[in-house]
């Protein structure tokens, strides 16, 4: 049970080997699905929130943040993550960065071809671009994920796929395991795995039925018509149909409407006036299905290599959710137009949808979709109008199964327009055809939540009494399965790098412990074919084995290119070896406070060359964000783009015990020349001695700082006392 | 076939619609198309339902394989795999996964076969 396991510790690993350790007896705590707890109204630092939930209770939040009191808004809705790695091991340590960053959701993709795969799969085998789905799997992942929750204060989802030919099954095991969400869509199957049609219906009814029974939430599989159309703004009437299908079918064989998600995606992006195109489309989404949940999912149909132009295309997607409804926000990586999700793109989508949400917490209430605007009004009934058209025709047609013969779906043509080029399946073809067989007069299942005709027993209510409790009614009788594959499992991945772990060396990693996998960036002045050619060249000369482009983008046909680059590296850092220098040291208030008094410090404070920035400043000198005044600094303040020498004459009228400036870093060297100037000029004016001198801005570093003459440098995210502290510490030094 | 964007032609009938009204006969058409998937489900069955019935009664996922692919051969499976399991369990006195060992090694199907007879 998870409850022998100690809790996690924000600065310990989490220890893999003790989760797998006891697997069979454990069991999860719950599975329902979770939605996050409202907070309306809620206070956080000076703000007030319209859209924000529960708080974490540990998280990491967005970089600016610290500005901020290091509040960390979590929104409205659950946020997804989707997780790939391939392995279940690793896939729990990124689900424990993701967590801490507000992902609440975690959708664990399936390997390739294990939806063909008729019948269940054991033990942890590898899988590609995503997981084997098993027992073991499961109950690692549920066992990692009940204390990942813990630890961060909120419940978390864990979601799979119950698809394929093996939905039944994977429904129960997902029902004993603790699983809290899955896709199921029998539409899924049949376009885009070409699974017997009739199978896939017959299959869904009870996959379904048992998802229900545990109040898993279920989401559809719609979006996968977007992400294949030829053209996908045309498909948006299909969609709707798509829905409506899943929807009527879930309902009908006893899925309540609040466990039915819809996967919905903005169909189209930039340069298309994609908000333009999809806005209407998702609000006939939201007429239509207002009783059903929301999965906002994010474009991927025109994703490309690159990270910035993805994220823009997810924020207008979150500007979409945040102007019409989402229940849950679902997220893509930045990087899946290149690659399997690394570990750091999970987080980075997340932070995408966090930042956005918060940003545009409330905003809906201030800007309001303009439903009589003639474009909106017209184009939202047309898309109802052409989906009823699509049904019509459809029925006419002979039904679901004749309109999938007839290529209906996934057509390049906007319903009532084809252009000829839907999928097309046979009812007498397909993976698992003819397999399906009529219930006889006296079938019987003698286990509970079962789906369909069922002839128990006169006087039995229970079906699962005729055999003293099923699973699903007595924990105790699930099986456990372990390995099956003596090499192709998680003991023999952990063998693999277990001296790694032991030592704590490390190695660069973007999906698996020990990779080796980076990632360079670099701008060459050559025209594209010429620059991904050197730029293999210079993986090659940084020592890194098989690179390879990952992105590239022509600044100008002539004058360079972007590129992007990853390849292994085959390096271990004993963190033994490593020469860390301490974090610098800060004083008590008192102490500073007292030194300050006895002394009435002054300081000259200024922001030098042609910089007008002053915020950076103003925050270590003012009291009110805690600055040098605080302690009883007093400053003299001159202002912005102040000459070195009237800083000085203004230090030695106010006899100053140290002159503070602020810069920029600038390409001509500006900063550096005002340093060396203001440490020249004080020791011309004979006062160097008795002065400190001290610089700071955001890139300015300690070590540059006191090679150009002056007496310390401080970077971003400096605080008052840092520069307090060090006038104190420094001026006792030098017994001044 | 493809067709031109018929839409202007093909909507004339919907124009008098409310909106409610054509929502709730999206919803109607829907149901429509959704009647006979529901009635296919609900009087078929599948190997996977099947096995999936073995698991709720306790079975492991190799020895439900193996059973239902018995059932498949001998022609019960519309029968139910879980209700020849019952009978056997019956038959034998003993529990399910005992009950369904034996019949994943291809033994004691004559006792299935004694009430459903036609082991093909």
């Amino acid at each position: 049970m998870s409850d022998r396991l100690p809790p996690l510790d924000p600065n310990k690993k989490l220890d893999v080997a003790a989760l797998l350790d006891g697997l069979d007896t454990y069991r999860p705590r719950r599975s329902a699905w979770h939605w996050r707890e409202q907070v309306p109204g809620q206070r956080l630092y000076e703000f007030t929130y319209h859209e924000t939930s529960k708080g974490l209770k540990h998280s990491v939040p967005l970089p600016a943040a610290h500005y901020f009191e290091n509040i960390d808004p979590q929104p409205d809705c659950v946020i997804t993550t989707e997780i790939a790695s391939g392995r279940p091991e690793d896939d729990i340590r990124r689900m424990r960065m993701a967590a801490w960053h507000g992902a609440d959701h975690m959708m664990v993709i399936r390997t390739a071809g294990q939806s063909h795969m008729d019948g269940l799969l054991e033990g942890t085998p590898e899988g590609v671009g995503g997981i084997a789905i098993t027992r073991k799997q499961l109950r690692l992942t549920r066992r990692a994920l009940d204390l990942i929750e813990d630890e961060v204060g909120r419940l978390i989802n864990f979601h799979s796929y119950v698809s394929g030919v093996a939905g039944p099954e994977m429904a129960v095991m997902f029902a004993e395991e603790g699983v809290n969400g899955a896709h199921q869509d029998p539409q899924y199957n049949i376009l885009y795995r070409n699974i017997n049609m009739y199978r896939s219906f017959v299959d869904a009814a009870v996959a379904k039925h048992v998802m229900a029974s545990v109040g898993m939430l279920q989401i559809d599989g719609a979006h996968n018509a977007n992400a294949t159309a030829v053209k996908a703004w045309k498909v948006m009437p299909e969609l709707l149909v798509q829905h409506a299908i899943n929807c009527a079918f879930s309902e009908a064989v006893g899925m309540p409407k609040e466990s039915i998600a819809l996967s919905t995606v903005p169909p189209d992006a930039a340069p298309a006036p994609c908000m333009r195109m999809d806005l209407p489309y998702a609000i006939a989404l939201r007429d239509l299905f207002g009783q059903y949940k929301m999965r906002a999912q994010q474009n991927t149909r025109y994703m490309e290599s690159e990270g910035r132009d993805a994220t823009v295309s997810h924020v207008m997607n979150l500007m979409i959710s945040r102007l019409t409804s989402a229940d849950i926000q679902s997220t893509i990586t930045p990087d899946e137009g290149r690659n399997v999700p690394w570990h750091y793109n999970n987080v980075a989508a997340v932070n995408t949808a966090k930042q956005s949400l918060v940003g545009m917490d409330g905003l809906r209430e201030m800007v309001k979709i303009d439903r009589e605007n003639p474009e909106l009004k017209s184009r939202i009934r047309e898309l109802k109008e052409r989906a009823v058209l699509f049904l019509e025709a459809m029925i006419a047609d002979g039904g679901y199964f004749a309109g999938v013969e007839d290529a209906y779906f996934v057509d390049s043509g906007e319903y009532p327009e084809t252009n000829d080029d839907g999928i097309a399946r046979c009812s007498d073809g397909g993976v698992a055809v003819d397999t399906i067989v009529p219930r006889a007069d006296d079938y019987l299942a003698p286990v509970c939540h079962h789906f369909g005709v069922n002839h128990l027993p006169e006087g039995v209510v229970n079906a699962c009494t005729l055999i003293g409790g099923c699973t699903l009614c007595d924990d105790t009788k699930v099986p456990y399965a372990d390995e099956l594959d003596p090499e192709d499992n998680v003991n023999t991945r952990l063998a693999a790098t277990a001296e790694q772990r032991e030592r704590d060396l490390i190695t660069p990693e973007v999906e698996w412990a020990g990779d080796g996998m980076v990632a360079v960036t670099m701008f060459l002045p050559a025209s594209e074919r010429v620059a991904e050619a050197a730029a293999l060249e210079i993986g090659r000369a940084m020592n890194l084995i098989d690179p390879e482009v990952i992105h590239r983008q022509v600044m100008h046909p002539a004058e360079g290119t972007l590129v992007e680059i990853k390849g292994r590296l085959d390096v271990a850092i004993d963190p033994t070896t490593l020469v860390i220098p301490e974090p610098p040291e800060v004083l008590t208030d008192e102490e500073i406070r007292e030194f300050v008094h006895a002394r009435e410090l002054r300081v000259v404070a200024a922001t030098v060359g042609a910089d007008e920035h002053s915020v950076g400043m103003r925050e270590i000198i003012d009291i009110k964000h805690g600055g040098l005044e605080k302690w009883g600094f007093g400053i003299t303040y001159l202002g912005t783009s102040v000459p070195i020498e009237k800083l000085l004459d203004a230090a030695i009228e106010h006899a100053a015990s140290a002159v503070l400036i602020s810069t920029i870093i600038t390409h001509g060297d500006m900063h550096r020349d005002n340093m060396e100037k203001l440490a020249d000029l004080a020791a011309e004016k004979g006062v160097r001695d008795k002065l400190l001198l001290i610089a700071g801005g955001t890139q300015v570093t300690d070590e540059q700082a006191c090679g150009w003459g002056m007496d310390a440098g401080f970077g971003r995210r400096t605080k008052g006392i840092d520069v307090a502290s060090f006038i104190v510490k420094t001026m006792r030094e030098r017994g001044l | 076939m493809a067709r031109e964007d018929t839409f202007r032609d093909a909507r004339e009938h919907l124009q008098g619609l409310s909106d409610e009204a054509l929502e709730a006969r999206f919803w109607e058409l829907s149901q429509q198309c959704v009647d006979p998937l529901v009635e296919l489900a609900r009087t078929h069955t599948s190997p996977s339902i099947e096995r999936s019935v073995l698991m709720r009664m306790g079975i492991d996922s190799r020895t439900c394989m193996a059973v239902v692919g018995e059932c498949e051969k001998r022609g019960l499976l519309g029968h139910g795999a879980g209700h020849v399991l019952l009978v056997c369990m019956q038959a034998w006195s003993c529990d399910a996964r005992t009950a369904a060992a034996k019949l994943a090694t291809g033994e004691g199907w004559e006792t299935p076969a004694a009430k459903w007879g036609g082991a093909r």
